[in-house]
């Protein structure tokens, strides 16, 4: 039997405290949680950054270091700094060497590297080991050398041989979200199909029990199948909570692919314990070839933003016909002074209050009372789109719908008006690439922390 | 026609990786759940979202009395074009979608 405590869906997104606390004393093998996924946009990746502040990081990560001191277990983290970049696992571990140095804390830190050279993903490609996954994106050489990141998902093997370091605490670059969970238990004999199935109930923490925002949740696992249970004494798991968080976030609610297989939960069988405990048997691992998965990120132009807000009835009636004619004006301008082609830059405006969230999607049509209008510019460089915004300024203050009447104003909140964006990235890879090793695409380190 | 937001629990959309949509129809009870089965046809939910038939995928399931569709992202998330990174208001056009 393997029992994991997962303190969070994330680190960065909080925990009730007190539910920690009783996780711990539950006696766990493993502490596992999740840094983070691409579900934040393509930036994250392209800039190797975390989402979430350094002090809320360092504060819950601090917190997770002490109660594995206190467990005397591995603690291991998943896509660390929400993208799993190498350089979000070297933050990482600064943060932890900051907290080891600053509460007089050792320990041994594994480090396992997910980030992937251009070349051995373009020497994988012309040998035909890169397959596109449904809805990939075409791929070529040239996209590969434009990624500022490639991370590749690690599985359990790459996480089993960081936790065989005798590591205290794992940082893991990019790994599947149930891997990090599913490693210990498969290392040590416990049921693949349950592991894999525990992991994906686990993996956002409680959101799998009827008290999503108390985090900590404790799965064992055995040769048969798994147990949840919330560790908030409030909070329950039931057998519809479980199944049904395999709709979340998965394309297929029944089949999870994951490096070296897949996991198949269609004949799983949910049984409640008693009113806040779930047993799950029946979840199959079905073995396949060994390919982890590939995500990228390309810088695809530069970008700057104004926000101008229209509230006299007569522009908000006509704002359609208004933002048409301001950016064909404005088209016209930034080719005409800046002497970029057209297809060089783009201009548009969104009307908040419209159809800004859906576009042509959107069903209805309804007069709002107000429309906030973001004009957003993105040109080859961060200065040409200062320029283009600052092009943009005028049309978005003045601009009137008619020739002959009164020069109108609306609201600007903000002085100066424009706002730069910086790059805009784009996820160039939806792939997945063969190895014969799982750790040759991995680097593992080790490193002692804490000591003098 | 009532709109299928009235009827049902709730509606989510999530991304399901950078490229794919997922929707989720919570139905709560067997009867709504076999009313919304019926009433929600493939072909108005792909129009619904600008994707192709064929590309959709969908999942009936009566366990959890849930109608699941998952089509390619209408836009692919975080390009120039996305209007949503975490593409969670695409529920809305399903929500307020009139069905029999």
């Amino acid at each position: 039997m393997t029992r994991v405590l997962v303190p969070t869906g994330a680190l960065g997104l909080g925990y009730d405290r007190a539910a920690l606390d009783r996780g711990v004393a539950m006696r766990p093998d493993i502490i596992a949680v999740d840094g983070g996924s691409t579900d934040s946009g393509p930036s994250y990746l392209g800039l190797g950054v975390s989402k979430y502040s350094r002090a809320a990081t360092k504060a819950e990560w601090r917190e997770l270091m002490q109660a594995r001191a206190a467990a005397g277990v591995p603690l291991v983290i998943g896509t660390a700094g929400t993208c799993g970049a190498d350089a979000a696992v070297d933050w990482l571990l600064d943060i932890t060497r900051e907290i080891a140095a600053e509460d007089g804390m050792r320990a041994r830190v594994a480090t396992l590297r997910s980030g992937q050279p251009a070349g051995r993903v373009k020497a994988a490609l012309a040998a035909g080991r890169v397959r596109a996954l449904p809805a990939a994106p075409e791929i070529s050489d040239g996209v590969i050398d434009a990624c500022t990141n490639i991370v590749a998902l690690a599985g359990v093997e790459q996480v089993a041989a960081a936790l065989a370091t005798g590591a205290d605490i794992v940082i893991a670059g990019r790994t599947t979200d149930t891997a990090i969970i599913a490693a210990l238990p498969i290392l040590r004999g416990d049921h693949a199909g349950a592991a894999w199935h525990g992991a994906k109930v686990g993996e956002c923490g409680a959101l799998a029990t009827t008290h999503p925002n108390s985090g900590v949740i404790q799965i064992d696992f055995d040769a048969t199948g798994f147990t949840v249970e919330p560790m908030l004494p409030e909070a329950a798991a039931t057998p519809y909570t479980v199944s049904a968080h395999m709709l979340y976030e998965n394309s297929d609610p029944f089949i999870l692919y994951e490096p070296g297989g897949h996991l198949d939960v269609t004949g799983s069988d949910y049984r409640a314990l008693d009113g806040r405990r779930v047993r799950v048997e029946g979840s199959r691992w079905v073995p396949g070839r060994y390919t982890v998965k590939l995500e990228g990120a390309r810088v695809v132009g530069h970008q700057a933003v104004g926000l101008a807000v229209i509230r006299d009835r007569r522009y908000v009636q006509n704002a359609r016909a208004w933002a048409a004619d301001v950016t064909a004006q404005v088209c016209q301008k930034i080719r005409a002074r800046m002497g970029l082609a057209a297809e060089e830059f783009a201009v548009e405006l969104r009307l908040i209050g419209m159809d800004a969230t859906l576009g042509a999607l959107e069903t209805r049509h309804e007069m709002p009372l107000e429309v906030g209008v973001l004009g957003i510019v993105t040109c080859p460089t961060a200065e040409q789109a200062a320029e283009a915004a600052k092009m943009l300024n005028p049309y978005l203050l003045h601009h009137p719908l008619t020739e002959d009447e009164p020069m109108p104003t609306f609201a600007f909140p903000f002085s100066p008006a424009e706002m730069q964006r910086g790059a805009l990235y784009e996820f160039c890879l939806n792939h997945v690439m063969e190895l014969d090793d799982p750790m040759e695409a991995f680097v593992l380190d080790v490193h002692e922390v804490g000591h003098a | 026609m009532p709109e299928l937001g009235q009827l049902v629990s709730k509606v989510r959309s999530k991304n399901a990786g950078p490229f794919w949509l997922t929707i989720d129809v919570f139905c709560d009870t067997p009867a709504v759940y076999d009313r919304v089965r019926k009433g929600l046809r493939d072909e108005a939910v792909a129009r619904l979202f600008g994707v192709d038939r064929q590309l959709l995928k969908r999942f009936d399931i009566a366990s959890l009395n849930v109608v699941k569709f998952s089509v390619p992202r209408p836009v692919v998330q975080g390009t120039r074009a996305d209007r949503d990174m975490h593409g969670a208001g695409w529920a809305c056009l399903l929500e307020e979608l009139q069905i029999d």
